[in-house]
């Protein structure tokens, strides 16, 4: 579909200059501030700064609760999607524009809302309290938090792949002689096994940067419920510029080592990532 | 037949669940949605109304919630149109081009969306604030960026910059090039063409990503935290407004400037729906 | 319009310092950015109205002021940042002392105004529930096992500064007590720290929203205040036998000032502050004001208390370098990871 460069196209040079200018100033040189910036510690003072207790607490608790998250989010947004695709029922396509509510929510409405919910006296925390169970200001609140804004990264990546997949796969199990809890469990799941583990990237990578709607329903307390997006801001306050840098970078770089692992997973799978 | 469900298959005895089961799963899956979806809609709005309509217009006419509004409308209506226009010249150049460096042009372009917004923020104290590359200097000529609403500006910016590009970029490569090479063979000059072939084919695809990338922009709460200063009537953009009321006990303010969010999310999410239907298909450019 | 010609201006970026200066008297209308420590929110709420009432009734001239409240020390950086604050009015000496360190202001400003530019004081204070389940009436009794306490970061907190010293102040005057056992009881006291906020306010929201902790120190205004907002009766303060004397200090700005031309409207309402009917204001947000007149009317709610004050520890130059600087004291025993 895209024609080669000196086609018959105009406007390639203007565009393409705009982009740069534009790329330039709002990605690359503010990237690059960040990617030199924590060195002026040294690289004695970078490893120091980002290997002290609170930090690898902190990385452990952002990276750990996202995967956590993007887990659970995984067979819940399956079934999700699978209702919404292959189901019929009243209300299915107001139910369907919800999915997106999330993204569509600022962080930090989430945030209070989700904080008004779960605290020992919202509407849901009430009735868990008496179990013992406590949501709020617990990295338990974080992984809530975490559910609801990763939720439609999962069944947005489903839905076109599930939408495609042909069935007569499905039909030749059943005339085959399989139940339908056999094919679904050995043609079709391997069949969205890629778009999967997409959703599950997808839902990881938005998660560890998380910051306005886990804020507020996280307990902040070093070590416990301190995530890793939070200490850099501390960092800031304390004018330790150097080190905030060093935390943004760091989580800049795991992120991208996850997110080209799981890429290389999925082309083995045979299906590239968006 | 519903655009965004499977092809029917010929067989569908054999390739649905039994009904019991079909209705158990779709029950199930109701009652999360709703969980986890609506309740938290219907809890900013409960808390909002708590005290009722007079406490709801105390909190709107508060000078300060006034302010973070203007400042919001101000930041969304500069930072939008110019990643638009930055978008639509990304798009063109990724989608109907090939060159050298086009992927890595396109990670650059996404890169925003994989990194936490506390770190698009950071950026740019790193290179405004007193202590940053350009600071000394930007101090001694008494320009002030950051605590300050272009500091605000930038930040957005940086966030809300792929949504445009993102929505374009596919939609450009579906389309194909053909109606627009033709306009060129006939003799058309490049705004031409563009006015009169390019946009009106992209047309709903760009409100889509001006639609999404404005939701961001009002939305956008870790970036501009950071950059804020959060002087109340000064640089405070609603989503701030909100934090800084709710730890001001203010919970009636607070639920209310989230009230207002949330009402443009839904109406964002009633457009979304209606441009989905016109495109003909869902365009994952939200993520 | 005052608004919209504001931000024009901030959009602007470009400062009209030069072209502004000596005409502020004659300008319609004039902000002013009052950074201020954390939990002094309804406080300036109520004075900013009264004076921008006072003040347009004296000269016709409209004055918006605009708050940012945060941790002092963070604050204090903000404004070493670039914060473009008119007026400064922290919790500490401290905290202006670094701004004027770094030419920001008169290293003489503490004695521009009244009472070492300390229009009001306070003190420090236990906030604990209702039944106090854990007894809670002294310092001692914070160490106790089992015992959670709340209070912000000194490093970035003016109130944490004043309950760290309050607390160090009653363990040097143990009897037999020495640098080493003050030492380690406030290693013991910070042990049952299970999360340090940035400001005073956020410390209260903590304990009060989020429920955590058995005992917050707290300033005596933010306790008064806490109690005012959830009820008389959910929460109670508790004196403790020794506490200090906080003097939160205000200052004109003086760089920002000359560059907007503000310093006559700025040095007006820092004087404003110690009149009586701001310092009323003050005593109904539970501060301690400094007017004496005033602070009879309000004796029976302001119990008079044993405290110390920070020149007993030599003032703040030297308490910040001992307890506070990096290396300093609560670097020492505070180890959660920092």
């Amino acid at each position: 579909m895209t024609t080669a460069r000196r086609s018959a196209l105009p406007g390639f040079g203007p565009a393409m200059a705009i982009t740069l200018c534009w790329v330039s100033l709002i990605v690359l040189v503010p990237l690059a501030s960040l990617a030199l910036r924590p060195w002026e510690l040294g690289l004695a003072g970078v490893l120091h700064s980002v290997t002290e207790p609170r930090v690898l607490a902190a990385l452990k608790l952002s990276f750990g609760a996202a995967a956590l998250a993007a887990s659970v989010n995984v067979p819940f947004g399956l079934l999700v999607a699978w209702v919404m695709v292959r189901y019929r029922f009243p209300g299915r396509r107001l139910a369907d524009s919800l999915i997106d509510m999330p993204l569509a929510l600022p962080t930090a409405v989430a945030g209070i809302a989700l904080t008004a919910l779960f605290s020992p006296k919202g509407w849901i925390g009430a009735w868990l309290t008496p179990f013992g169970i406590k949501v709020a200001y617990t990295p338990l609140g974080i992984m809530v938090a975490l559910v609801f804004v990763g939720l439609p990264f999962v069944v947005r990546t489903l839905e076109p792949v599930l939408m495609d997949l042909p069935q007569d796969a499905e039909e030749a199990a059943a005339t085959l002689g399989a139940t339908r809890a056999q094919t679904l469990r050995r043609v079709v799941l391997p069949a969205l096994a890629p778009a999967l583990l997409a959703g599950f990237a997808a839902a990881l990578a938005r998660g560890v940067g998380e910051y306005g709607s886990v804020i507020f329903i996280a307990g902040n307390m070093p070590m416990i419920s301190e995530i890793a997006p939070l200490l850099i801001v501390i960092r800031l306050e304390q004018l330790d510029y150097a080190g905030a840098a060093a935390l943004g970078l760091i989580m800049l770089l795991v992120s991208f080592a996850i997110l080209l692992l799981l890429n290389l997973l999925q082309k083995r799978m045979g299906v590239r990532v968006r | 037949m519903s655009q965004s469900q499977a092809v029917p298959s010929v067989f569908p005895t054999a390739t649905r669940e039994r009904p019991a089961t079909r209705v158990v799963l779709t029950g199930v899956t109701i009652v999360l949605l709703v969980i986890l979806l609506l309740l938290p809609l219907t809890v900013i709005f409960t808390e909002a109304l708590s005290r009722g309509l007079g406490a709801v217009g105390v909190a709107l006419t508060d000078p300060d919630s006034l302010a973070s509004i203007k400042l919001t409308l101000l930041v969304a209506a500069v930072s939008v149109p110019l990643n638009t226009v930055c978008g639509l010249a990304a798009a063109w150049c990724i989608g109907r081009f090939q060159f050298r460096g086009r992927s890595l042009l396109l990670t650059l372009i996404e890169l925003p969306l994989s990194v936490s917004p506390v770190i698009s923020g950071l950026v740019w104290v790193l290179l405004f604030g007193a202590n940053g590359w350009f600071g000394p200097m930007l101090d001694r000529a008494g320009v002030r960026i950051i605590f300050a609403v272009p500091g605000l500006i930038l930040a957005t910016l940086l966030v809300t910059f792929p949504f445009v590009a993102r929505t374009l970029i596919p939609l450009m490569q579906q389309q194909g090039a053909a109606e627009e090479e033709a306009a060129i063979t006939l003799g058309a000059g490049f705004w031409q063409m563009f006015w009169r072939v390019t946009l009106p084919n992209m047309r709903w695809g760009l409100l889509y990503g001006v639609l999404l990338g404005n939701a961001r922009a009002m939305g956008e709460f870790g970036a501009v935290a950071v950059v804020s200063g959060h002087v109340r009537g000064q640089t405070m953009t609603m989503p701030l407004q909100v934090e800084a009321l709710f730890n001001d006990y203010d919970w009636i303010g607070a639920f209310t400037i989230a009230g207002l969010l949330s009402l443009l999310a839904l109406v964002t999410l009633a457009v979304k729906a209606a441009l989905e239907w016109r495109i003909g298909e869902r365009s994952g450019a939200l993520l | 319009m005052q608004s919209t010609y504001m931000t024009r201006r901030t959009v602007l970026g470009v400062s009209l310092g030069p072209l502004a200066g000596g005409r502020a008297a004659i300008a319609a209308d004039v902000t002013l950015l009052n950074v201020s420590y954390d939990p002094t929110r309804e406080l300036y709420r109520d004075i900013n109205r009264a004076f921008s009432t006072a003040w347009q009734a004296k000269t016709g001239q409209r004055v918006t002021i605009n708050q940012s409240h945060g941790g002092s020390g963070a604050q204090a950086r903000a404004v070493l940042d670039g914060l473009q604050a008119d007026v400064v009015t922290l919790a500490l000496a401290a905290d202006i002392d670094a701004l004027a360190k770094r030419g920001l202001l008169a290293a003489d400003w503490q004695g521009r105004l009244p009472a070492n530019s300390s229009p009001c004081t306070s003190t420090i204070v236990f906030l604990v529930r209702q039944s106090n389940p854990k007894g809670i009436h002294d310092w001692p009794d914070l160490l106790k096992p089992g015992v959670t306490v709340i209070t912000p970061n000194p490093k970035t907190s003016g109130g944490a500064r004043w309950n760290f010293l309050a607390a160090l102040a009653w363990a040097q005057r143990q009897p037999g007590a020495t640098d080493a056992s003050a030492e380690a009881f406030m290693r013991a006291l910070f042990h049952q720290v299970p999360v340090l906020d940035t400001g005073a306010r956020g410390a209260t929201n903590t304990f009060v929203q989020r429920d955590l902790g058995d005992v917050l120190i707290a300033w005596e205004s933010e306790a008064w205040l806490a109690r005012k907002e959830f009820g008389a009766d959910t929460y109670a303060t508790v004196y403790p036998s020794l506490s200090i004397l906080a003097e939160p200090t205000v200052a004109v700005v003086d760089s920002v000032v000359d560059r907007k031309g503000t310093r006559a409207l700025a040095q007006a309402y820092l004087e404003f502050l110690y009149t009586p009917p701001a310092q009323d204001i003050a005593a109904r947000n539970y501060y301690r004001p400094g007017d004496p007149a005033v602070a009879r009317q309000y004796a029976e709610r302001n119990p008079a208390l044993n405290l110390v004050t920070i020149k007993d520890f030599g003032g703040w130059d030297t308490a910040q370098a001992r307890y506070f600087a990096d290396g300093g004291l609560f670097d020492r025993i505070y180890t959660a990871g920092k």
